[in-house]
């Protein structure tokens, strides 16, 4: 139930303040993460689309998870119509009936003629959710602090004293505890197995001992680049594409670690019981077209999930290099990749969140 | 001063160290509100003062901060939700908190003590709690990211000062005087007006403005009970220095500053007005 | 004796009583408006938390009839066939309303990996033909074939609950029923809380030893000085709270205003700047300073009534200016002392904003943990159930101040 006079007093006020007109009531809105990725959806998909079908897009940003989503829905008033979101989260909220499904058929065949089934790279499609990109976590160090020896491994990440100072990390024990097992010696391949075991996770979690004091623990995707070029932290853990920004747009001297990176998808699902659906799916199907994904890779080094648009990827939009180097799907840096396993942290993920949270407060 | 004059060495020391104390905690308690401003005007994007600024370059200063908040309409948008919300609920918590103290503040009131634990209870109930409650409660009766929703909420948080301010004002208020006008021939409502009305008008007033202050910072129930649409200015800046730290943070910063001054000098021109109203001699 | 009559004739007494009735209905209308808004809109809320904390709903209400059944089943063997046949229906007809997800969530809370167990399982349901639900479940996942989860379903399927409590005192039900201790990685929250009074504890104590000069010279000041220094104490009190947590980020950051000034005075090195946030002690500065006037404030209310006379009187009688402080004046202070130290100590407890922002890894109280699991865990059941218990702390802490101080008591400014 919306009342009419407040929201127009709302827009009135807004206008007399100087506000955009975006937030009128017809816009589609879409969440996503913000800061720099944010933006490049923004240029790639939302100014074409409302250029194309003079639908405004309303953009959002959130920091993950269910619970605004659920609360819409269950609430039946649904203000959000597109979220951006990661795997593990699409899995769920599709079984909990909180997203509209869309069936791959309905998508447009890549621009070689490839069926959505086919163009799509395995796992990117769901049935709630669409993958738009392909993302990583990766670490990265400010390359003027090192003036010799450069870390190199996801062993250095580990190593206090060979390279001193603090590190940033995710709040979460997600890629944290993977990445201290395979730090302590066990294969990429192997990794999922041995975390599912007690005395697994229990080794995860002393690698991680030896480290602890030297953590910083961040939350939202924007503060790592900001941890670094601040000098809170000499190295930390960072979704790539935030770094690359930091290097080609506030011309940081950022270095990423490619070893032993997680990658994932994010993906594009719609609200259950939007009013807006029909807008929605049309605004889904447009913005994962190939050209919209291969467009999307000029302004963010994440990769697209069609495989029909990695020919397509050319240069970043403002700085004129090549982007396919910095994707995580470019052959040198996926070497040591990882998929993130996103069955396993749905399954296992309340109780290793619970005993991280008991590990950080000890 | 406190101490004689007639002191030896050892009381000299005390008294100094007494007094250096005293203004290490004032230097404490303000520094840090004052250290953002000259901040707020850094040409560059950092948090701390540079090399130009302490030789005072003038083009280390800059007003590129106040140009963005200018420039994104995501400021401006939450500005009108902060003082839609604030505006809303602090009328409504004065309306119904001025009323309450009328009552209170009578000696016939019944149950006194625990009405009055009830009414305070909203400013001691940690906010965290209140703002769980709200969320459940609101979401079941499709309030939950609704501005009137978030009006509600904050006006009960407003209340209970409202309530103290205003029954401050009335303690010590001598009813002789209503009995006065009463055999004087005037009715009840022009009691009200004439004789309660103004002594209690400074009490009402720094009580609305304790009540906006309380809407206009207030981030947690935001938090838990707004939408996108319902973002106010806390909010804002809540999620700028959790995703984005910018200076542009500190000059939204400054402005709050500012407007806290004024707030704050008002309040305090009326309670020197209340207190000299009611013979309360203050020199 | 004849009673008195009043001009109208009825007794005196009758008519004192009723007016005295009318006044006290008439005081009370005017307080009712307050109090049922303060009811409806926060007061139920409370009691909605509370509720929740309890409350149980999703297997007892999707899956009714398994969970009737398990309520007859003994404990040792495996449930007949007809359990098996009931749960496979009921999950299939959960599919059909959306509620698996719950239900997988809910379970997946209690034990690890049955989120998948309930998922995986309903996708082989739908397809299933066959009417042998107890082999083609345990086939399908063998920990159906176990006793363990299907008490875990018995004991989450009981509409109301006081697991979360023992969640929220890191106590746990073990396999036999007993209540025992949560296995030693996973307890935490006796911890959060034990943390969060002693940071109250330490805030409280800091304000004290700050406030409590400040508020002497406050009140022997004259007026006119004084009056201008309060406006100093009144400036943070007004100014927004996040306003004052970004000062601090601004402050105390590694390359923040005062690691600067401390190498530019090479005191510490470049290399030696020290960690001052994102950690305990950044909670503990930040805090005493956002709670240090609730503190003057009621200290100097009252110091400003006590009279010097007393002091000059024990001087004159020979005590040094010391013994004259602590014996004379400093017992005139209590109540205010009582009075900032409660405020403080109350505030400080559920503090959120704070915590969150500057606190780091050492400095998350259980207001924190709360917001955890009401936004991120959604386990809210358990947010619930802390949040009662550190509803009740506050609760009994505002009654002693009540009893002690008295609420009109309070002063603001």
């Amino acid at each position: 139930m919306k009342l009419p006079i407040i929201k127009s007093a709302i827009l009135a006020g807004g206008l007399a303040l100087g506000a955009s007109s975006a937030y009128a009531g017809d816009a589609l809105t879409v969440v996503s993460w913000g800061g720099a990725y944010t933006k490049s959806q923004i240029e790639a998909y939302h100014k074409p689309y409302t250029a194309k079908y003079g639908t405004k897009i309303q953009s959002e940003d959130y920091n993950g998870g269910l619970a605004e989503i659920r609360a819409q829905v269950e609430a039946g008033k649904i203000t959000w119509d597109v979220v951006d979101l990661e795997v593990s989260d699409a899995a769920r909220g599709c079984d909990d009936g909180l997203f509209e499904k869309i069936s791959a058929g309905s998508l447009p065949n890549g621009v070689n003629g490839a069926l959505p089934s086919k163009d799509f790279i395995p796992g990117a499609l769901q049935e709630c959710a669409v993958g738009t990109i392909v993302w990583s976590t990766i670490y990265a160090y400010d390359a003027d602090k090192y003036k010799s020896e450069k870390p190199a491994t996801i062993s250095d990440f580990f190593n206090v004293k060979k390279f001193p100072g603090k590190r940033g990390m995710r709040k979460v024990p997600k890629v944290n505890l993977e990445w201290a097992l395979m730090a302590d010696g066990v294969d990429g391949k192997d990794v999922y197995k041995v975390l599912a075991t007690k005395a697994g996770q229990d080794r995860a979690f002393k690698k991680l001992d030896t480290i602890k004091n030297d953590v910083l623990w961040w939350e939202a995707g924007a503060q790592p680049p900001q941890m670094l070029a601040d000098g809170e932290v000499v190295m930390t853990s960072a979704y790539n594409g935030r770094i690359f920004n930091a290097a080609v747009a506030e011309k940081k001297n950022f270095e990423i670690v490619w070893d032993r990176q997680l990658f994932s998808f994010d993906l594009y699902a719609i609200i259950k019981g939007t009013p807006r659906f029909k807008e929605a799916l049309r605004y889904v199907q447009f913005s994962t077209a190939s050209e919209q994904l291969a467009n999307q890779a000029r302004w963010i080094s994440y990769g697209p999930t069609r495989k029909s648009s990695i020919k397509l990827i050319s240069t970043h939009a403002t700085a004129g290099i090549k982007m396919m180097p910095h994707m995580p799907t470019a052959p040198n840096n996926f070497k040591t990749a990882v998929l993130e396993n996103a069955e396993f942290w749905s399954d296992n993920g309340d109780e290793l969140n619970e005993r991280f949270n008991a590990w950080l407060a000890k | 001063m406190v101490f004689p004059p007639h002191l030896g060495i050892g009381g000299k020391i005390a008294h100094y160290s007494f007094i250096l104390f005293c203004g290490f905690v004032f230097v404490f308690l303000v520094a840090p509100i004052l250290v953002i401003i000259p901040l707020s005007f850094n040409a560059e994007p950092y948090f701390t003062f540079t090399e130009g600024m302490i030789s005072f370059e003038p083009e280390a200063y800059s007003i590129r901060w106040y140009a963005d908040i200018a420039k994104n309409p995501q400021w401006a948008f939450s500005a009108a939700n902060s003082i839609i919300v604030a505006t809303c609920s602090t009328f409504l918590a004065t309306l119904l908190g001025t009323l309450a103290a009328l009552g209170l503040s009578q000696s016939h009131m019944p149950y006194k003590s625990a009405v009055m634990g009830v009414l305070i209870s909203p400013m001691i109930v940690p906010l965290i709690i209140s703002a769980a409650g709200m969320f459940f409660f609101y979401s079941n009766i499709g309030l939950a990211q609704t501005l009137p929703g978030l009006i509600l909420a904050h006006a009960v948080l407003g209340t209970p000062f409202v309530v103290i301010t205003v029954t401050a004002t009335l303690t010590g208020f001598d009813h002789s005087l209503t009995r006065a006008s009463q055999s004087l021939g005037a009715d009840s409502r022009k009691t009200f007006f004439k004789i309660q009305m103004p002594l209690i008008l400074p009490g009402v007033i720094s009580g609305a403005l304790f009540a906006f202050i309380t809407s206009f910072d207030e981030v947690v129930i935001v938090f838990f009970l707004a939408g996108f649409e319902q973002r106010t200015i806390p909010r804002q800046m809540w999620a700028g220095i959790r995703e984005q730290i910018s200076p542009t943070i500190l000059a939204v910063a400054t402005i709050l500053v500012v407007v806290s001054i004024l707030l704050l000098t008002t309040v305090e021109l009326l309670r020197r007005r209340n207190e000299r109203l009611r013979g309360i001699s203050t020199s | 004796m004849t009673s008195i009559l009043t001009a109208d004739g009825t007794p005196l007494k009758d008519s004192l009583y009723k007016a005295e009735k009318g006044r006290r209905v008439k005081a009370f209308l005017l307080v009712a408006p307050l109090l049922l808004f303060v009811l409806v809109s926060f007061v139920f809320p409370i009691f909605e938390m509370l509720f929740r904390s309890v409350d149980n709903p999703v297997l007892a209400k999707n899956l009714p009839l398994t969970i009737e059944k398990l309520q007859k089943w003994e404990g040792t063997n495996l449930p007949d066939q007809e359990t098996f046949t009931l749960v496979a229906k009921e999950l299939l007809i959960a599919r059909e309303n959306s509620k698996v997800g719950k239900i997988a969530a809910r379970l997946n809370f209690e034990a690890g990996g049955m989120r998948s167990m309930i998922n995986k399982t309903v996708r082989k349901v739908r397809k299933y033909k066959g009417n042998d639900y107890k082999k083609a479940l345990i086939q399908f996942d063998k920990r159906w074939g176990k006793v363990v989860t299907w008490k875990v379903l018995k004991r989450i399927g009981q509409r109301y609950t006081g697991v979360q409590y023992l969640a929220a005192l890191d106590l746990k039900v073990n396999a036999d029923n007993t209540i025992g201790f949560q296995s030693e990685d996973r307890r935490i929250y006796v911890k959060i809380f034990l943390r969060t009074i002693w940071v109250s504890f330490l805030v409280t104590i800091f304000c004290l030893i700050l406030a409590y000069p400040v508020s002497f010279l406050l009140a022997t000041l004259p007026l006119r000085i004084s009056n201008l220094l309060l406006i100093m104490v009144l400036l943070p009190f007004w100014t927004s709270l996040l306003v004052r947590t970004t000062s601090w980020i601004v402050l105390l950051q590694r390359n923040g205003v005062v690691n600067d000034i401390l190498v530019a005075l090479n005191i510490i090195s470049e290399d030696g700047r020290i960690q001052m946030i994102y950690n305990q002690t950044g909670t503990l500065i930040a805090m005493t300073q956002i709670l240090l006037p609730f503190m003057i404030l009621p200290l100097y209310s009252v110091m400003k009534t006590i009279s010097p006379s007393y002091m000059r009187a024990a001087r004159s009688l020979g005590a040094s200016p010391l013994k004259a402080f602590v014996r004379v004046y400093m017992p005139q202070t209590t109540p205010g002392i009582g009075a900032g130290c409660l405020l403080v100590f109350i505030l400080s407890i559920g503090y959120y904003i704070t915590p969150a922002l500057v606190g780091g890894r050492s400095g998350q109280l259980i207001s924190n943990f709360i917001a955890y699991h009401m936004k991120s865990s959604l386990n809210w059941g358990l947010a619930a159930a802390l949040g009662t218990i550190l509803l009740f702390a506050v609760l009994i802490l505002y009654y002693l101040y009540n009893k002690i101080i008295g609420i009109d008591k309070m002063k603001l400014g």
